[in-house]
């Protein structure tokens, strides 16, 4: 059985960072899995995680009033979701819910952020590897609002 | 001045050539798929990415790619756009639409061989890589892995989804995503780039086909190279205002190239710059 600090390492997320690091990283993380249809997390709730996904599909929503939830995009294997805990409130402004069963390891932010304050390089390591998942984000989601397969005429 | 020899020789190459539709399917809401049969006994020799002038009679003439088929039973894939895509879309079997070509580009198969291969569709593109993808299923152990990632604009808006389940049992890591979804919907949510990211494909022996709105194939060659392909590696698949089809009318110039002659597939080095022009 991998300890945790290979199956961090071995996710692409944390690919490139320094094994030292990993290794600190890791002692803020616990394996967790989900159900089909259960939350990883919701909106409004503190965020006091983030997610490294290992199989399943989470699908992020903004419920709606009168709507219901509104889709706007899905994670996979491979993927991190979560940022809220870098930023105060600290406080979810979407939901996450596992469409089939979803494996993830679980970070505890205050616990990570502190590791971070702690190390600037770290800090810095961390901060980077998140801002390449926000730019690619944004870009995702001004695409999404071109709609480029709209009808014309 | 033009001999008449000449002049017949030209309006010869303008001269549609009665197909008979002997089938019609509709593929989603705006889409049908029409299979054509020269009512004169004619085979056409095209590869696929390439092209034909389709002619309702009486209504106009647009380009479709094929979308499948073989010399003899030809198809085409159209999506409801104007007059003329509507009244082509409304053809019955048993009735006529004018053929000419086969004009155009091919998908550079070949140098696709012994690699792996990204196929990269959005909304109708995917019927114009629909028979390379049935040429790589043909001739499977030709190629590495094989990723076919498929963006639509929502869950009703997806094509053929038979084949979709049939290139997955023959071999293709068929990924598939929508722009928007409701609840009901249990796959993938994203922009068509998403997929490229969550692909598996060796950047140093992959070839990539895109084939799609030019934003979308814009973003996705970018992600592609992001990944570490060759931009030469990258093909895609153009499409402009085409009309004659033979490179005299200059109606579908893009920069130095015609796209109907010199296109519609071309390599991303050749596209790169213009597509990032402003207005062009």
């Amino acid at each position: 059985m991998k300890t945790l600090d290979v199956v961090i390492a071995e996710h692409p997320f944390f690919s490139g960072f320094d094994p030292a690091h990993t290794a600190l990283i890791a002692g803020c993380g616990r394996i967790a899995a989900y159900q089909p249809g259960e939350f990883l997390f919701q909106a409004g709730l503190p965020a006091d995680d983030f997610f490294l996904l290992r199989r399943g599909t989470v699908a992020l929503e903004l419920e709606v009033p009168g709507r219901g939830p509104f889709r706007f995009g899905t994670a996979t294997a491979g993927e991190v979701i979560g940022w809220s805990w870098l930023f105060p409130p600290y406080e979810w402004q979407f939901d996450a819910r596992a469409i089939d069963a979803v494996g993830v390891v679980r970070f505890d932010g205050a616990c990570l952020r502190g590791k971070c304050e702690a190390d600037p390089v770290l800090g810095y390591a961390v901060m980077k590897a998140f801002a390449g998942v926000l730019v690619d984000r944004f870009i995702d989601t001004r695409l999404q609002l071109v709609d480029v397969y709209g009808h014309r005429g | 001045m033009a001999t008449v020899a000449e002049a017949a020789t030209r309006n010869a190459a303008l001269l549609p050539r009665p197909w008979r539709v002997v089938a019609a399917s509709r593929e989603s809401h705006d889409v049908v798929t029409l299979e054509l049969e020269s009512a004169a006994g004619e085979t056409s020799a095209w590869q696929p990415g390439q092209f034909n002038m389709l002619y309702a009679f009486g209504i106009g003439e647009v380009p479709i790619s094929f979308s499948g088929g073989d010399p003899r039973r030809l198809r085409h894939s159209i999506r409801e756009v104007g007059t003329v895509s509507r009244a082509l879309a409304g053809l019955v079997p048993g009735t006529l639409a004018g053929v000419r070509g086969p004009y155009g580009s091919a998908w550079p198969l070949d140098a696709a061989r012994g690699g792996d291969v990204v196929i990269a569709a959005g909304g109708i593109g995917l019927a114009p890589l629909k028979p390379l993808v049935e040429r790589i299923c043909a001739e499977r152990n030709d190629f590495g892995s094989v990723s076919l990632l498929y963006g639509a604009r929502t869950p009703v808006d997806r094509l053929f989804g038979a084949c979709l389940a049939d290139w997955r049992a023959q071999g293709i890591d068929v990924a598939e995503t929508v722009d928007h979804a409701d609840a009901g919907w249990t796959g993938q949510v994203g922009v068509v780039t998403t997929l490229v990211r969550r692909a598996r494909f060796d950047p140093a022996t992959t070839r990539a086909f895109l084939c799609g709105p030019e934003i979308m194939m814009r973003f996705t060659a970018l992600e592609l190279e992001r990944a570490g392909l060759a931009p030469t590696a990258i093909a895609l698949s153009m499409e402009r205002n085409m009309q004659c089809a033979l490179g005299w009318c200059g109606h579908c110039q893009l920069g130095p190239w015609f796209v109907c002659l010199d296109g519609p597939v071309f390599d991303w080095p050749r596209m790169r710059e213009l597509m990032m022009v402003r207005g062009l």
